[in-house]
Order: structure tokens, then C-alpha cells, then sequence
């Protein structure tokens, strides 16, 4: 019980993630909810473009991909049993976090004081959340600091 | 069904609810000024949040370590204006060398 409630929580980004997407996805909500299984996060960020839209094509392009070599990948996990802990050696894991501050830092995913005011509240919810909260849920509180939209006024 | 077979399919279950609320609630329709300036914001906030616990960890506590030290190099090279997938590359190798020498 408490393993599926953990690995639900890391998949809760997906609530803030999918909204996110949702204007740029296809008509009719079954063709939407299908459409969102296709969400990364890493297919999610790769298909960020200017302005904050989204390549629809482009995300679920690049999941499929994705897809087979997890699949595949974790087959080979588990039948390897012990495969060097390679990941970490080759600094892998570093490459996700660059990529996504790249590019906010590029400004790829939106600009203006507002977008910035909205990542330092975020940075601050998720590092103050880390040490308290199981993995999962920093990220998910992190993402409410897009209510500063609801404030009027330009960006 | 073994409870291992029935946590997979939960979890599985589970997740697709999850991946499939925000486009059916939020898709498919005109969304009034407010809330596209929210969803507009969505996108800052979680990058942000994914490169925090990216780089600093997610495991109860806060770590600065080589992998911080990969991040940072790939930020002064973005900002540097060097292109993203070479920066990239770079948090890889930086991060890498420095478990190899510090680790």
C-alpha cells in the first residue's frame, strides 16, 4: 500500500504537467486523455516552444522512442540484476536537471517578470519541500505557484 | 494475482487517471484570461521545481554534491551562449569527472 502510494505521488506531476499541455492537445476529451498518456516529462519539456506552447506532434513523437528503450531497458535490468551502477558513473542523472535550466534559462518555456516571479516561488516551495515531504510531492506544490497568474494586471 | 501484480496495475491505473485529468479538464475549450495566465505560468514553475530536485535530490534532504557542480557548469556555459546540447553534454562529463576524482 505504501509503495503504490509512493510511486503515485512521483506521478502526480503529471496533474500540473497535463494541464499544461491540455490547450495544445486534440478535440474531444477521449482523444485528450489518450493523447496524455503519451506525456514525459522529458518528452513534455522537449516539446516546449516559444511562449510557452507546445508541439503536440513533437512530444508524443518522442515518447515512442522513449517508450521501447524503457521498456526494453528495464527488461534487461532485471534480468542483469546488476548492471555497474553506470547511470551515475557517466553523470547521466546531471543531464535532465541542465536540460530543463537551460532551457528556462532561454526563456524557452515563457519570459517577463511574471514567469520569473513564478520560478523563484517555485524554487523555494520545492527546496523548503524536500526535506519534508515524500519525493513527488515538492515538485506537485512547486507548480502552484502558477496562481500567481490569477493575480490581475499585465506580465 | 500475486500483490505484486496488484500494485503494478494499480499504480498503472492510477497513472493513467493522473495523465489523462489535466487534458480532459483544461483541453478543448476557449479558457478565460485568468487561467491561461496561469497555465502560462505552469510551465516556469515546474521546470524550476524539476531542476531543483533534479540536481539537489528528492530523498528527504537537500545534497550538494558533483552532480550540483554538472548543473553549474552546464548553466555558466548556457549562459556563456553555448548551445543547450552541447551544455548538456557538458553537465554529463563535469559531473562525471568529478565523482571519478572527488567521489
Amino acid at each position: 500500500m505504501t509503495a503504490i502510494a509512493a510511486a503515485v505521488l512521483l506521478n502526480a506531476r503529471f496533474l500540473p504537467i497535463g494541464v499544461s499541455v491540455a490547450p495544445f492537445l486534440k478535440d474531444g476529451p477521449f482523444r485528450r486523455a489518450l493523447e496524455g498518456q503519451t506525456m514525459v516529462t522529458t518528452s513534455w519539456a522537449l516539446a516546449i516552444r516559444d511562449g510557452g506552447r507546445f508541439d503536440r506532434a513533437f512530444m508524443i513523437g518522442a515518447t515512442l522512442p522513449q517508450y521501447a528503450a524503457w521498456t526494453v531497458g528495464s527488461a534487461v535490468g532485471v534480468l542483469a540484476h546488476d548492471v555497474g551502477g553506470g547511470v551515475e558513473k557517466l553523470g547521466l542523472d546531471a543531464i535532465f536537471p541542465a536540460f530543463f535550466l537551460a532551457l528556462l534559462m532561454r526563456g524557452v518555456g515563457g519570459s517577463g517578470k511574471r514567469a520569473t516571479a513564478a520560478a523563484v516561488i517555485a524554487a523555494v516551495l520545492a527546496a523548503a519541500l524536500v526535506p519534508l515531504a515524500p519525493p513527488g510531492v515538492p515538485v506537485l506544490a512547486a507548480s502552484g505557484a502558477a496562481l500567481l497568474g490569477l493575480r490581475g494586471g499585465s506580465s | 494475482m500475486s500483490s505484486v501484480w496488484v500494485s503494478i496495475v494499480a499504480v498503472t491505473l492510477a497513472c493513467a487517471a493522473i495523465k489523462a485529468a489535466g487534458p480532459i479538464l483544461a483541453g478543448g475549450r476557449e479558457l478565460p484570461p485568468r487561467a491561461s495566465a496561469v497555465l502560462g505560468l505552469l510551465t516556469p514553475a515546474l521546470l524550476t521545481a524539476l531542476v531543483i530536485t533534479g540536481t539537489f535530490g528528492e530523498g528527504g534532504h537537500l545534497t550538494i554534491d558533483e552532480k550540483a557542480l554538472g548543473v553549474g557548469a552546464a548553466a555558466i556555459a548556457v549562459a556563456l551562449r553555448t548551445p543547450i546540447i552541447v551544455a548538456v553534454v557538458l553537465a554529463a562529463v563535469v559531473t562525471a569527472l568529478a565523482r571519478l576524482f572527488l567521489g
